[in-house]
């Protein structure tokens, strides 16, 4: 996020992207209400009426897939009713003409066409938007913020530059991450072009300087292969060996079926969990892992909060915490690994990376601290971009509105959309075993709406097929306008409901993001 | 802002214009008991525990709604207070179960550490009691009407906090009680079990079902940690007992306040789930049977190194964790990287 | 010595021949309720807490008074025994004081915690209360007998000094009581205040005087000191509260140490910042008294200092 959590509530303006904040993210979900308590617009964009849509001043139900038409025809208006931020945009950004001459084309009318959002309502909302005072965007889409851009993101950008609601208090382009330690995860690079706080491995200098500081001659500075990629080597033969930690990929990851044959495909596979996931199932080896009660550590929030974790209770059985195992292999293979404490790892960390560098354990007592955070006197950076970008100056990036990949069509009339439940969390590996969330809610439903189950002769509660062109899942029907006709929604948390067995693999060629959000399905009464 | 001077039990105080007396004592490191107030809920002044004496005025204020003056002289623990803290703290236990034994708030409860500062003795067969039954229908939330001395925090918390309207006041007198739309039990409201209207309850009125019948609260050890579920990062105490996490209650977090979802305060449960992996497993003929550690690391070492040597480091993959540690996941990337020798490390995290 | 092998809940332990069965399940790291066993004066069997199923037997036996044998079989929560616990819990509860509100006991109390374990709440029978006067007739230790659960402990290690024996059983049935020499307050009986019986307590009905009103049990610290008056080394414990140091209280002495009150003050004048004034009793009543004569240092302390203490 380019701002903090609690400055939601004091933006005047926001605008909700595919969100359904107060269900997935329900603490951030409370900072959008006051805000709205406060007299702020909120206007969510989304193909269900979801929670946070029912408080919205406009609800734009949008079909799935279309924001950048959306976004771009609300660049388009700014501009053409001159509501744009001409200081910002002068001192703060370049190639706004290039962006200028792409959202010409996108008239509201245009844009309509292709939303379902009437050209009217379209216009009103860029109004609101350009006129804000403060003015917040939010949206979840699990992206990496300085090195993964998207042409969602982009168009997000974009909008926001146009208006210079952005590097002050309260406006902001802030994507919401779903799982806990994503940012952390992003921010130590564990990804497969940068080192940590995003150096790149194609720089001989940060290559340098990591060789040196873990004492090796050398490090590859061939940049890695995206977890699409790692599945797609596995299933030809190229990847022989995988080591996964903490991830159950045949359950989130796109087109299931796909995940396990390339997974029985390797050679060898390691798994590290808490659990016997549906992934550690297909291991040759499985490491017994301490969960986060059982250990100490830190995690990054998504505003960029670096929080401490810290150890209640011994490790069940012979778990043992992953830093340890990493710890014991790595010295298993002739690297010794060795920390008295998890402190000392941070301490290294801090030293490699630039904005994780004035934090340490004992400032962490205190309280989280936001990165970037470049010295031990630094406070630590609530909002981003204050006076300059990362890069300088803001460079807008001119996308274009690309169809989804698949089309509902006359086999697959209907468009499946996933996401999360409020009372369950990703693929379920947790919040199936609580003791209490499962009790309540214990069965994942398929919402569709009531004139396309007519339709189809589906009553409440019937057990319906839900058949894509990967594959096919059964799961019990719920009625209901939450969800508009032609669309269908479910969440990806219940394994006897392997949703993902469906979805399409097909990725965005920028950011590898698998389009999770639409494929085409056709839906029939179980016999 | 401009600050007043005040005088409180005989001390010269400032304290910020505008501030209330309790604030002002508070500052002070005064302590003035509270039963319905709470910083970050709008005042209620309905108790009446927070009164003071304050010279010139006629009645015992309320400190939580007075605001401070200039000039003011304040006696927090006159006679005349004491008197009427212990008259108030009398009408409530007159109808409140004498139920400490069991209690799940016994220790925890700011009606009995008043009830004991000021030597009041509950009266079993006094004033007359309530018969609600006890709603604990649901896995998350035990509610005890009973209980409830109507100080409202609930009601102010989830409007407030949560931003719901699940609970209000209802009935009159006597009969006067906390209540859904229609006194349905939570579970057929639109309650989504956040559990702050927990966190604020002063007695034992809304207790944690699991963490109140597995401990009593001056067994556990409470630990400050992260929530392990979204990326929002709330902070929350795990409770603990005999090295179990029995609960999870709210401490004062940097993003989140007290405030808790469901997840983060009731989904505690799979860490003692019977399922946890306790040993590592090798995969023996197509089915997993214990092994040692220290065969299973060495079975890992010797398999990534044949596969390094014989097809090369790029012939390797990691998927590291959205849900590990900062630590672990530097370690991991390191790892990859010097001694795995490969770029192909990535997490799910995209999804 | 001999051994015998018994199964506990099905787990297997191996114990020397002449152990109890409650022994023998502490051994197995298996947890027995009770009230009035104490390890240093054993055999009493009278309130029946622990209670165990042992198939072949036909009551239910009190685990603390059964000799543990070669093959048995000992079930220590099986529905029986839960039922027999709830079941003398309950009437336990009948005429006890719905006090824990403002107990001094509350969160230290063996009643209190098996209730809670057994889920029983008062009033499982509205039974009869007993209505007896508090005895506060001394500055050291407070009884109250309407709170006592008659399990003997106090007597038990009272009577182990014989020249103290202060108190024992006394009346019948509904009206037994523990009672000094002609059921006079302690405050006029031969009582010697060392507090050996408030060591043992397992409720409220026997407290020190000296914590009450001062706080909560879960808002004490305590630690361990060793009373190097006499050469019997008697432990006691530093009780703090928000740092300050406000009550030295000893710890159950067993049959070794006799106990002291000059041991507890001599401690309290070495630990705690303002310590009350001690007090002895001078024909029928306590007065106040100087550390000095209080600790018998009247004779040798004049000649340590050279001056009058
Ligand atoms: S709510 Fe408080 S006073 Fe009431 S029974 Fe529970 S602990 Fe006792
Ligand atoms: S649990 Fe949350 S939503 Fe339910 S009544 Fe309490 S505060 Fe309101
Ligand atoms: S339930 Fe608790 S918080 Fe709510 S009014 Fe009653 S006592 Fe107050
Ligand atoms: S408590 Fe809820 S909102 Fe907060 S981090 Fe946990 S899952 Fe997210
Ligand atoms: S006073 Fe205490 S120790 Fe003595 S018999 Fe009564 S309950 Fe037992
Ligand atoms: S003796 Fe125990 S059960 Fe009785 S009132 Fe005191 S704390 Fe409660
Ligand atoms: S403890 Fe065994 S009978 Fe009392």
């Amino acid at each position: 996020m380019t701002n903090s959590i609690k400055e939601i509530a004091g933006a005047d303006f926001i605008l909700a992207i595919g969100t359904n904040t107060t269900e997935s993210h329900p603490i951030i979900g409370l900072q959008v209400k006051k805000a709205r308590r406060n007299g702020s617009t909120l206007v969510v964009v989304d193909p269900r009426r979801t929670e946070v849509a029912e408080l919205a001043d406009l609800h734009l139900q949008i079909k799935s897939g279309s924001d950048i038409a959306l976004l771009n025809a609300m660049a388009h208006v700014i501009i053409e009713e001159k509501l744009w931020n001409k200081d910002f945009v002068n001192g703060r950004t370049e190639n706004f003409e290039a962006f200028k001459e792409t959202v010409k084309r996108y008239t509201p009318e245009f844009a309509s066409e292709i939303t379902g959002v009437p050209a009217e309502t379209i216009r009103e909302v860029a109004r609101g938007y350009a006129k804000a005072n403060n003015a917040t965007i939010l949206y979840t889409m699990g992206l990496t913020q300085h090195i993964c851009g998207t042409h969602n993101v982009f168009a997000v950008a974009n909008l926001a530059m146009l208006c210079g609601h952005i590097g002050k208090p309260n406006s902001g382009v802030n994507p919401l991450r779903g799982q806990n330690n994503v940012q952390g995860a992003c921010d130590m690079g564990a990804l497969p072009a940068v080192l940590t706080g995003y150096q790149p491995v194609t720089a001989d200098e940060v290559r340098a300087k990591f060789a040196k500081a873990w004492q090796v001659d050398e490090l590859p500075a061939k940049p890695g292969l995206t977890v699409g990629e790692i599945m797609e080597g596995a299933a030809e033969g190229r990847i022989k060996g995988m080591y996964i930690m903490g991830e159950n990929p045949v359950l989130s990851d796109p087109d299931a079926d796909h995940v396990i044959h390339a997974l029985s495909n390797l050679d060898f596979l390691v798994v590290q969990d808490i659990f016997l996931t549906e992934t550690a199932q297909l291991a040759d080896v499985v490491l017994p892992a301490a969960s986060f009660a059982e250990k100490d550590g830190t995690f990054t929030n998504t505003e960029r909060r670096v929080q401490r974790v810290r150890k209640a209770i011994n490790p069940v059985g012979e778990a043992k915490a992953d830093w340890e195992i990493i710890c014991a292999v790595s010295s298993a293979m002739g690297y010794a690994m060795k920390y008295a404490s998890v402190s000392n790892i941070f301490d290294e960390i801090a030293s490699l990376t630039p904005s994780y560098a004035g934090i340490s354990y004992s400032r962490l007592e205190e309280g989280g601290i936001q990165w970037p955070c470049p010295s031990a006197e630094h406070t630590g950076t609530p909002y981003l971009h204050k006076d300059k970008f990362v890069r300088g100056l803001g460079k807008f990036n001119p996308v274009e509105y690309i169809p989804p990949a698949e089309q509902p069509d006359e086999e697959y009339p209907l468009v499946l959309t996933t996401g999360r439940r409020h009372f369950h969390y990703h693929t379920g590996t947790m919040t199936q075993r609580t003791g209490a969330l499962e009790v309540y809610y214990g069965t994942e439903y398929l919402e569709i709406n009531p004139v396309d189950a007519s339709a189809l002769g589906i009553a409440e509660d019937d057990m319906v097929l839900v058949k894509s062109r990967r594959g096919e899942v059964r799961v019990k029907a719920r009625l209901t306008d939450v969800v508009p006709r032609g669309v269908v929604f479910t969440s990806f948390h219940f394994p006897d409901v392997a949703i993902n067995k469906l979805t399409n693999a097909a990725v965005d060629p920028l950011a590898k993001i698998p389009e999770l959000k639409v494929c085409a399905v056709k839906v029939e009464k179980a016999s | 802002m401009s600050d007043v001077r005040l005088t409180i039990n005989g001390r010269e105080v400032t304290a910020p214009k505008g501030s209330t007396v309790l604030e002002a004592a508070t500052r002070a490191g005064i302590f003035i008991p509270t039963l319905c107030h709470d910083p970050e809920l709008t005042s209620f002044g309905a108790c009446r525990m927070c009164v003071v004496e304050i010279k010139g005025m006629r009645n015992l204020p309320a400190s939580c709604v007075t605001e401070v003056a200039d000039g003011m002289v304040v006696e927090t623990d006159s006679p005349a207070v004491v008197e009427a803290r212990k008259t108030i703290l009398e009408l409530l236990l007159a109808n409140h179960p004498a139920d400490c034994l069991t209690c799940g708030r016994n220790g925890d409860c700011r009606l009995q550490d008043y009830a004991y500062m000021y030597g009041v003795k509950s009266e079993p067969f006094g004033g007359e009691k309530h018969n609600y039954p006890v709603e604990d229908d649901n896995p998350f939330i035990i509610r005890d009407m009973n209980k409830c001395i109507l100080c409202g925090k609930c009601v102010r918390a989830c409007a407030e906090i949560q931003g719901k309207n699940i609970i209000d006041f209802a009935y009159r007198g006597f009969d006067a009680k906390v209540a859904t739309a229609m006194d349905v039990p939570l579970s057929d409201s639109e309650c989504v079990f956040c559990g702050n209207c927990v966190a604020v309850c002063p007695v034992g009125a809304l207790q944690e079902k699991a963490l109140r019948s597995a401990a009593r609260t001056w067994e556990v050890k409470k630990v400050k940690t992260t929530c392990p579920y979204c990326g929002t990062g709330c902070s929350l105490e795990l409770n603990v007992k005999d090295d179990r996490v029995v609960g999870v209650t709210s401490c004062q977090g940097d993003v989140n306040g007290r405030a808790l979802c469901v997840k983060g305060r009731f989904g505690f449960g799979f860490i003692h789930h019977p399922d946890r992996l306790q040993k590592p497993l090798v995969k023996k003929n197509g089915t997993f049977v214990e092994a040692s550690w220290e065969e299973a690391i060495n079975l890992v070492a010797e398999k990534l190194q044949d596969i390094k040597e014989h097809h090369g480091s790029d012939a390797l993959a990691v998927l590291s964790s959205a849900r590990c540690t900062n630590e672990e996941n530097y370690l991991m990337q390191k790892f990859t990287r010097v001694v795995l020798g490969t770029n192909n490390i990535d997490h799910c995290a995209r999804l | 010595m001999s051994y015998v092998t018994l199964t506990i809940n099905g787990i297997k332990v191996t114990v020397p021949r002449g152990t109890t069965v409650l022994d023998a399940a502490r051994e197995a790291g298996v947890f027995i309720p009770t009230l009035c066993h104490d390890p240093d004066f054993p055999h009493f069997g009278a309130c029946r807490l622990c209670v165990v199923e042992i198939p072949g037997m036909r009551n239910l036996p009190a685990s603390c008074v059964t000799e543990a044998a070669d093959g048995m079989e000992v079930y220590t929560e099986s529905p029986a025994v839960v039922e027999a616990r709830k079941t003398i819990l309950e009437l336990l509860l009948a005429n006890h004081p719905q006090d824990c509100l403002t107990c001094e006991k509350n969160g230290d109390c063996r009643l209190q915690d098996y209730a809670f374990r057994y889920g029983v709440k008062e009033a499982g029978f509205q039974g009869e209360r007993k209505n007896y006067p508090l005895d506060d007739s001394n500055p050291y230790i407070i009884r109250d007998a309407n709170k006592c659960i008659l399990c003997g402990r106090c007597v038990r290690t009272c009577n182990a000094i014989p020249e103290r024996s202060v108190i024992d059983f006394g009346y019948r049935g509904f009206n037994t009581k523990i009672v000094t020499a002609m059921d006079t307050p302690l405050g006029e009986s031969d009582c010697v205040y060392c507090g050996r019986c408030v060591t043992v307590c397992p409720v409220g009905a026997l407290i020190w005087k000296s914590l009450a009103g001062k706080g909560r049990v879960w808002e004490f610290n305590k630690e361990e000191v060793t009373c190097t008056f006499c050469e019997s080394g008697c432990l006691f414990e530093v009780v703090s509260k928000g740092g300050k140091n406000i009550a030295v209280v000893p710890k159950a002495p067993g049959t070794g140490r006799p106990l002291c009150l000059k041991g507890r003050l001599g401690l309290e004048l070495k630990y705690l910042d303002d310590p009350p004034a001690p007090q002895l009793k001078k024909g029928d009543t306590f007065v106040e008294v100087s550390w000095s004569e209080a600790l018998g240092l009247q004779e040798i302390l004049p000649k340590l200092t050279g001056k009058n203490g």
